[in-house]
């Protein structure tokens, strides 16, 4: 009988040990990722070789001669009036032999332009600008979304409409500058298509 | 016939009884915390609070949504993606629960004062919802509201200016005023409109 006592109670010191630890811990979010991969991956149309500057470069999927990156068309959102700032997205491939950084670039509609990089924890949303740029290994591809990696247009100088494109250019340690065009999506949109959104 | 020693039975109850005592403590202490999951826990988070609604007007919220379910966020305008992408699904989801949500009210709670001036949440929030009202006052108001809600803020320098690291999770209050829960930027749709169905019936 003590012997039960002692084991019920001790079990019972557990379970009422874990109930007052579970009632205390706060409840995590959930770090679902549901959106229907927004960026696609555009293989580049013709790769240039040598160090003639091919092309005009203005085309849809942008490609840094010589060295191999390429762009999936790139997006951002309208911004609601009187936003300063806006987001700047797209996935960066490397299929070239050397890593490459992105280290800067610029917007028309904008007065600056950062890399950033953006991360939830526990619930807090933290924002950090990338002093040295980012990194693009070799044979790797980096993806900049909405949650992650960004590039930050600050300074706007007008609203951004859904449906514009937006005229600028990234630039990179190694292949230099390379013309993009952002293709702006409505606010809230979880991708670059309008259809992504639930309306 | 020796008796048995009486002293280690006596350490022994004395054990027993400081383990019941303990467990009884640790028992009322959990009750005390579960229980107060609906009720105590709402004065800890949240509660009433007075700022200057974006229409320029001082608003005692406490008072503004006595008797309502309302939602609170904290956020700024300055803010890329999470703030803008958190306000334009919170309108849709006020809009999904029709009638239900005609009076609910969700609160932007401007983290950088500095800059957004009633007129700028104004006319930020314009985009979105109307039933989205911004909020801003003194620092010193704006950190004693966060405070009460647990909220984090913090500036952080970029190279051109600064921008604010913030808890953004949407914080759900009942017609009392308890808080209830949250609403996280990465939860689906579903668990988000079930969460307000239940508010809204409390």
């Amino acid at each position: 009988m003590t012997r039960f006592s002692r084991t019920a109670g001790r079990s019972l010191a557990r379970a009422l040990a874990f109930a007052a630890l579970a009632a205390l811990v706060p409840p995590l979010p959930a770090f679902a990722h549901d959106d229907c991969d927004p960026v696609r991956d555009v293989r580049p149309a013709q790769l240039a070789q040598g160090p003639g500057h091919a092309g005009h470069g203005a085309a849809h999927p942008a490609t840094a001669p010589a060295t191999g990156l390429s762009l999936s068309p790139a997006w951002t959102r309208a911004t609601p009036p009187g936003a300063k700032v806006a987001g700047g997205y797209l996935t960066i491939e490397n299929k070239g032999a050397a890593p490459d950084r992105l280290i800067g670039g610029s917007v028309e509609a904008a007065g600056a332009f950062e890399v950033h990089e953006m991360a939830m924890e526990g619930g807090v949303m933290k924002m950090r600008a990338l002093d040295k740029g980012l990194a693009i290994p070799a044979g790797g591809k980096v993806e900049l979304k909405p949650g992650g990696f960004h590039l930050m247009f600050l300074d706007l100088k007008r609203p951004i409409a859904a449906g514009e494109s937006v005229k600028g250019e990234l630039v990179f340690e190694k292949a230099g500058k390379v013309p993009v065009e952002f293709k702006a999506a409505a606010i809230g949109a979880r991708g670059p298509d309008a259809g992504h959104q639930h309306h | 016939m020796s008796q048995p020693t009486p002293a280690p039975n006596k350490a022994l109850r004395l054990i027993r009884w400081t383990a019941w005592g303990l467990i009884a403590l640790l028992s009322a202490v959990t009750l005390y915390v579960v229980m107060d999951g609906d009720d105590k826990k709402g004065a800890a988070i949240g509660g009433p609070f007075t700022l200057t609604a974006m229409t320029g007007e001082t608003r005692d919220v406490g008072k503004a949504e006595r008797g309502k379910p309302y939602a609170v966020f904290f956020g700024f305008t300055q803010c890329p993606d999470v703030c803008p992408t958190a306000m334009f699904e919170m309108g849709q989801l006020l809009k999904k629960l029709g009638d239900k949500a005609a009076d609910f009210r969700v609160y932007f709670i401007s983290v950088d004062p500095e800059r957004d001036t009633a007129d700028q949440l104004k006319l930020y929030l314009s985009a979105f919802d109307p039933r989205l009202i911004g909020m801003t006052g003194t620092p010193e108001q704006i950190a004693a509201v966060a405070r009460q809600h647990r909220a984090f803020y913090r500036k952080v320098p970029t190279p051109s200016g600064y921008t604010m690291d913030h808890t953004a999770t949407v914080y759900l209050f009942d017609r009392k005023g308890g808080f209830v829960s949250t609403l996280d930027p990465n939860e689906a749709d579903g668990p988000k409109i079930a969460k307000m169905e239940r508010l809204l019936a409390r």
